[in-house]
């Protein structure tokens, strides 16, 4: 490990966490519009080149978020995959893999890729280079994202979140599907990162470039896009309404739009504020009154 | 009478049977005086007449008593016995045109109309108003504009700050008084040529040592009156305590053997004991005494107080007197802490005594009836005090937690969200899509492929698109660095011209205060509430245009956000005006002729 005095600080060094999604459901689906993923790939390989030659030690990782699985495709600090061959090649490595692994024949909609995973990997790939590298670059980690939210991934995108919001990594994300997405709007407003969802498909590099190459010192004296504000308001558990105001369990703070007599979540009785129930007493949230 | 005064003898009497109290009767036009002859007797009275809701009086007979009794307003009565009939009788005649008088002063303020007026304020109700206003500067530009610019009177202004003007008022309670913080030693003053010695009890020192010594305080009301008088007793204790303060035991102990008044002071005090026994016991009992033992004053006798006391061996028969200076001053620092418990006048020594004797009583009582709290006790020393191998884990109550799915949920917020975010159609039209799994890989395949061979497209990018997005770009961050909500501490408001900031604040603050008279005036129940109703319509409609001159005033970057800002303004008023105008033809339909096509 190397001590952290004899590490090169530099601020104009960036370690760029490009993860890129591969959800074949999602490119399939957008096959109809002009942008394909050949196109994608395309811009996004010019970007990954102008960022290389930004600065010579600028450092670039791509992860896939694949459909069942994820993977670093390139590295461009190790030295058997320089060239943006490679990263086709380990692409398409990737997808058969990732189509092995897959069970179900087809998938109702577009389904949702693994964000939850290639985001993780991207944040124990910056914590190696912390504790190993001789650099001490500035991370940051670009989603190019287009499949929805994945429900079930809540909790791991949102502890992916907050572990990146402190070792400071900034996550940026541009959206490439047709929806917003609540989770990166999410990731990028908590870490302090970009969102943006481009207007025009087949200017994304032009968006890349403009909004998402500078290092993190340069964004300091840049106007870069804001979100319009992010929507953090709750919706309730029983009819799933977004609601200003509302009742919380006190015990697993499950929201609900109206009074309920027991909680729909955990089961937690709740009881008037005076009248006592005996038979619930051991459930009762509030703690009996001096008696 | 003529000079509206009436000054006769009489007795008062809170019954018909009471024997009454001899004294002089005085009226006055406002209220009458009891004095009793006696200027010791407390049955002094004071009462206006204003209280006073009606008389009767004796009939005139030879053998009745001549009687006049003022009713007083809560039940009471008072009754005065005369000495003859035509003092009762003036008296009577005076009284009654007493009570008409009040009663029509009375009458004439309770006619006073029922809706706020502007009623005569107490000084200190004017002064906390004043003091209100020069706190809160935007309370006071309110209450000039709408106050003094007679669209609010100022009992309707303040009618709803009532809270704000009780918050300064919850009076503090009058300070009480401690007890002295020294201890009452007896200094003996001895001329030095004759044998005297001299004490100096005030009552102040009286009740400090009937706070401190219960025996004493028992002692003097068993003996005071009956057996000695209270120089006696004092002139005893005195002598205890100077007994005391030689210091010589054997002495005292001599002196209590032939004196057995004397020896309730010069023994130790039961009472005392009793109460420290009771103390101890209500001691947490797992406070570890003997972790203090290291203490460094320990090691000094008598706990390094400066000791003069004589280190004699006693025979056990003198051990009842002797007194250790530290329980004296425990015994001190317990009274004074526990601050002044009765309230009563210093000056009567017996009564003092007595409500010593009472308080006490009261809390030996709640002691008793502290039962639980025993208990309790005992509980805690069981659950401190326990084996902890030997018990079995007290595990606090719990209800296990089930959790439903949460996916339920996060699927119904990704279908909010899209609701809520989706750029249209195209994300319902997605959610159709459906497509197998070998063709969806292989197309994806088929594009890596696509760009492996091909490479990558030449130009990346049209000049024409990058132009497009670049525009793209700039509009949209030239109009999000404005937009409301980019950073939650910097509100628009900070961002319009200061003049601009503060004229919005002070009219958005004068349609709330007009808004909330103006529904709080509904329904409308009494004239006076319609005319209250129209003047606030018409200040809010003066409003109206100096909004939009506002708004219009502004420079052009900051109109949208001075008009987002005016909106709710306005509509909060529009939404006044249209109740006032349907309530107004509500009312002309329900007074005038319906008109012809109505059913």
């Amino acid at each position: 490990m190397t001590p952290v005095s004899s590490k090169l600080y530099t601020d104009d060094v960036s370690l760029l966490m490009v993860l890129i999604d591969t959800n074949p459901y999602l490119w399939s689906s957008m096959k109809n519009t002009a942008f394909t993923f050949s196109k994608f790939l395309s811009h996004v390989l010019a970007f990954l080149n102008s960022i290389l030659l930004l600065n010579q030690m600028n450092q670039v990782v791509v992860i896939a978020t694949g459909y069942n699985s994820c993977d670093y495709v390139f590295d461009s600090s190790s030295s058997s995959m320089q060239r943006a061959e490679c990263l086709l090649e380990k692409l398409e490595e990737f997808v058969d893999k990732d189509e092995t692994l897959s069970q179900e024949d087809s998938v109702d909609g577009v389904g949702f890729s693994l964000l939850s995973g290639s985001l993780s990997m991207a944040l124990c790939y910056i914590q190696r280079v912390f504790r190993t590298g001789p650099l001490h670059p500035q991370p940051r980690i670009l989603c190019l994202h287009g499949s929805p939210d994945g429900p079930g991934q809540y909790v791991a995108v949102m502890n992916a979140i907050f572990s990146a919001q402190r070792s400071m990594v900034p996550i940026d994300s541009c959206v490439i599907g047709s929806q917003h997405s609540a989770f990166l709007q999410q990731a990028s407003y908590i870490t302090g990162g970009v969102y943006l969802k481009p207007q025009v498909s087949d200017g994304l590099f032009q968006y890349l470039s403009t909004v998402f190459a500078t290092d993190l010192h340069s964004r300091a004296f840049l106007q870069l896009p804001r979100p319009v504000g992010v929507d953090f308001r709750a919706s309730c558990f029983c009819h799933k309404n977004t609601i200003d105001m509302g009742y919380i369990c006190s015990v697993c703070l499950s929201i609900f739009c109206k009074h309920h007599k027991k909680c729909s979540t955990c089961g937690s009785n709740f009881g008037e504020a005076r009248k006592q129930d005996p038979s619930a007493s051991g459930q009762r949230r509030k703690t009996p009154d001096g008696s | 009478m003529a000079d509206g005064k009436v000054v006769k003898r009489a007795k008062y009497k809170s019954s018909v049977k009471d024997p009454g109290v001899p004294g002089v009767l005085k009226l006055t036009k406002e209220r009458f005086f009891f004095m009793p002859n006696d200027p010791t007797s407390t049955t002094k009275l004071n009462v206006e007449f204003k209280l006073i809701k009606g008389h009767r009086s004796s009939k005139e007979g030879s053998s009745k008593q001549a009687l006049l009794n003022l009713m007083h307003d809560q039940g009471r009565s008072y009754i005065f016995e005369f000495d003859s009939f035509p003092d009762r009788d003036k008296c009577r005649e005076f009284v009654a045109s007493a009570i008409a008088a009040c009663g029509e002063v009375v009458k004439a303020a309770s006619e006073k109309p029922a809706v706020p007026h502007d009623e005569q304020l107490s000084a200190a109700e004017m002064g906390r108003r004043i003091k209100l206003l020069q706190d809160n500067s935007e309370l006071q530009k309110l209450h000039r504009q709408l106050v003094i610019g007679g669209i609010l009177s100022e009992a309707e202004f303040w009618a709803a700050r009532k809270k704000l003007l009780e918050q300064g008022d919850i009076k503090k309670p009058k300070q009480r008084v401690a007890l002295k913080n020294d201890m009452w030693s007896v200094k003996p003053l001895s001329d030095g040529q004759t044998n005297r010695v001299t004490f100096n009890l005030t009552p102040e020192v009286i009740h400090q040592i009937f706070a401190e010594k219960p025996a004493v305080r028992q002692a003097y009301l068993k003996f005071v009156p009956g057996k000695m008088s209270e120089k006696e007793f004092w002139t005893k204790y005195s002598r205890a305590e100077y007994l005391h303060s030689t210091k010589n035991i054997v002495a005292a102990a001599a002196e209590a053997a032939e004196d057995e008044e004397l020896a309730v002071f010069l023994k130790q005090d039961d009472m005392l004991a009793f109460e420290a026994r009771k103390k101890i016991r209500r001691v947490d009992p797992t406070l570890d005494m003997e972790a203090d033992e290291g203490d460094d004053y320990m090691h000094l006798p008598d706990h390094g107080l400066p000791l003069d006391e004589t280190k004699e061996i006693l025979e056990p028969q003198y051990e009842p007197f002797k007194r250790s200076f530290s329980q004296y001053l425990n015994q001190h620092a317990a009274v004074v802490l526990r601050g002044r418990v009765i309230d009563v006048e210093l000056g009567d020594t017996r009564s003092v005594a007595e409500a010593f004797t009472r308080t006490n009583q009261a809390e030996l009582a709640a002691e008793v009836s502290d039962e639980s709290a025993y208990r309790e006790r005992i509980a805690k020393v069981s659950r401190v005090a326990e084996i902890e191998d030997l018990q079995g884990p007290h595990e606090p109550p719990v209800a296990l937690l089930s959790i439903k799915d949460p996916r339920d949920y996060f699927d119904s917020q990704q279908a909010n969200a899209i609701k809520a975010l989706g750029d249209g159609g195209t994300g319902t039209r997605q959610l159709k899509f459906n497509v197998s799994k070998e063709d969806a890989f292989c197309s994806l395949k088929n594009s890596i492929s696509e760009i492996n061979s091909q490479g990558l497209t030449e130009p990346i990018i049209s000049p024409e698109v990058a132009l497009k997005v670049l525009n793209g770009l700039s509009q949209n961050i030239s109009s999000t660095k404005y937009h409301l909500g980019k950073n939650p501490h910097e509100s628009v408001l900070d961002r319009l011209p200061s003049a601009t900031k503060d004229e919005l604040l002070l009219h958005w603050t004068s349609i709330q205060e007009l808004l909330k008279h103006f529904w709080s005036s509904y329904p409308i129940t009494a004239k006076y509430f319609y005319t209250k109703v129209t003047r606030l319509k018409d200040a809010m409609s003066q409003i109206y245009p100096k909004l939009q001159e506002i708004k219009e005033s502004v420079q052009s970057d900051f109109r949208h956000q001075v008009s987002l800002l005016v909106q709710p303004m306005l509509q909060a008023l529009d939404a006044a005006f249209a109740h006032y105008d349907a309530d107004i033809q509500k009312r002309s339909a329900k007074s005038g002729e319906r008109p012809n096509g109505f059913a």
